[in-house]
């Protein structure tokens, strides 16, 4: 078992998919918590199709590199969905529904119109080969930030999520500490999408935030078991899907959908013995 | 009896809509003011423009130099998503010290002591570990409101506390507020829908009826033309 883990890190990719990887479940679980709590769960999975069709269309246009053209589509989607889940007119769940399906739509008859398979095939459900050199150095910023903002500004990403209201009215500034997030959270998402695959990128926002709740019942206890899962599940998912050659992303959200299931046995029961 | 807030000629309009006009009242330290009035007639819009988070079309809100802006504490109501979430009493109520650290990024001893405080104050100490959301609605209601007196300890601003809580713990609730006002010296500004109760523990009322809005003591509202169509004999509403 050690000797085939062992072998099975002795390639390049796998080193940098195991680096990134972790790094990109550390991100997406930090500010998952804070995403979920705010009832924004929806916004990743919208971001990743965004993500999809503007790299789609990107790599139909024969861009050289399309992920510098998705990461400012998906910022800018990233702000647009954070206004309208704040505005009534649209309700924000119909609002990123409507606006994921069309950019995946628009990405698929891209994609298919210039003949782009197997690039797309990899884009919708990940690939672990498919981090490179600058993604492993992207993500490692990426976290460096994300970690020293958790740190830092602990306290008012608690009071922001907790409640916005009296956030905003004590005078906390909760708008720039939402675009924040959703900045980070657009980020996150565009690099890991390359791995994880757009359809299943959100997962690792969602999963590990909602497993840390059945358990956890502080909000620090949750976020750092938030991450710690995150990491683990990734971990467990890599080595599960090189040993039986199936698709990493997938047995990475299978794990976790696993762990969710142990975790809501073990909350129930702690709650019944209270 | 210094002035706390004073307000001349405001007017609020919500999706262009007019719905105050030429208001003003003053807040005094020490009052107990129940702002009242059907849905539609700008309590929360007026409520948004005391806290600063809309600014008024005309007129002014005027704030005294000892209660500045942050040492207002709020009780806003509850939303869906606080409910169930995963958070200690302890966290809750330490968070309505935010506003004193400025750009320090963790709170020091003073702060915890202060929330250490507040929460006995309320008698919730029994609960300090126990998880936000496995509390009653009254007991949520509590945890809030010893947040909001960690955030100003001069006036605090309650958003319809009792909505939604059963009667007796509505009457635990005023009461408590009522021990606030008249023990610790705490200015209460409170929206309410429940006139009667209002008229009961406010030492003044601002009843809002578009044009003809009541502002003064208690005992003028009860007898003022607003005043007697809940307290006096059935007048038509209409005529009112």
């Amino acid at each position: 078992m050690i000797n085939d883990i062992i072998e099975m890190f002795s390639n390049d990719f796998m080193i940098r998919a195991l680096i990134g990887g972790v790094l990109v479940s550390l991100c997406a679980s930090l500010l998952g918590v804070s995403l979920v709590l705010k009832r924004y769960s929806m916004i990743g999975d919208g971001l990743s199709h965004v993500g999809f069709g503007s790299l789609a269309i990107a790599s139909a246009l024969g861009s050289a590199a399309p992920l510098q053209i998705a990461i400012p589509v998906v910022i800018i989607a990233a702000f647009f969905l954070l206004r309208l889940s704040g505005n009534s007119k649209v309700k924000g769940d119909a609002a990123i529904a409507l606006i994921s399906t069309s950019a995946l739509a628009i990405g698929i008859i891209a994609a298919s119109v210039s003949g782009l398979n197997t690039d797309i095939n990899s884009y919708l459900f990940g690939s672990i080969i498919a981090m490179d050199k600058t993604d492993v150095i992207f993500c490692s910023v990426l976290s460096v930030f994300i970690l020293i903002i958790f740190v830092f500004f602990y306290n008012k990403i608690f009071a922001v999520t907790f409640d916005e209201n009296f956030a905003k009215a004590t005078g906390t500034k909760a708008g720039v500490y939402n675009m924040i997030i959703a900045l980070l959270t657009a980020l996150t998402i565009v690099v890991g999408m390359k791995m994880m695959g757009s359809m299943l990128i959100s997962s690792l926002i969602i999963f590990p935030a909602v497993i840390s709740m059945r358990i956890c019942s502080r909000f620090k206890t949750v976020i750092i078991t938030s991450a710690a899962v995150s990491v683990v599940c990734f971990l467990i998912g890599l080595i599960a899907s090189y040993s039986y050659s199936a698709p990493t992303g997938a047995s990475i959200v299978v794990v976790n959908m696993i762990v969710l299931l142990i975790a809501s046995l073990i909350g129930r029961f702690v709650k019944k013995r209270k | 009896m210094g002035e706390l807030i004073k307000c001349t000629d405001l007017a609020f309009s919500y999706e262009d809509v007019d719905v105050i006009k030429d208001l003003s009242f003053t807040v005094n330290d020490g009052d107990y003011l129940c702002i009242v009035g059907e849905n539609g007639s700008g309590k929360s819009t007026l409520t948004k423009g005391l806290l600063g988070l809309k600014s008024p079309d005309k007129g002014k809100i005027i704030f005294s130099d000892e209660l500045k802006k942050k040492e207002i504490g709020y009780l806003p109501q509850q939303t869906p998503a606080q409910k169930d979430f995963p958070a200690s009493v302890f966290e809750v109520v330490l968070s309505g010290r935010l506003n004193s650290r400025g750009l320090r990024p963790f709170y020091s001893k003073k702060d915890k002591m202060i929330a250490h405080d507040n929460i006995r104050k309320l008698g919730i100490e029994e609960l300090m570990k126990r998880s936000y959301r496995d509390l009653s609605g009254g007991q949520q209601q509590r945890v809030l409101l010893a947040r909001a007196l960690c955030a100003g300890k001069k006036l605090i601003f309650l958003d319809e506390p009792v909505t939604g809580l059963d009667p007796i713990v509505t009457e635990e609730m005023y009461r408590l507020i009522d021990d606030l006002n008249k023990k610790d010296k705490i200015t209460v500004v409170m929206v309410s829908h429940d006139i009667q109760s209002a008229a009961k523990y406010a030492t003044h009322i601002l009843h809002l009826n578009f044009e003809k809005s009541f502002f003064g003591t208690t005992e003028d509202y009860i007898k003022s033309p607003l005043g007697q169509y809940f307290f006096g004999d059935n007048k038509v509403y209409s005529e009112v």
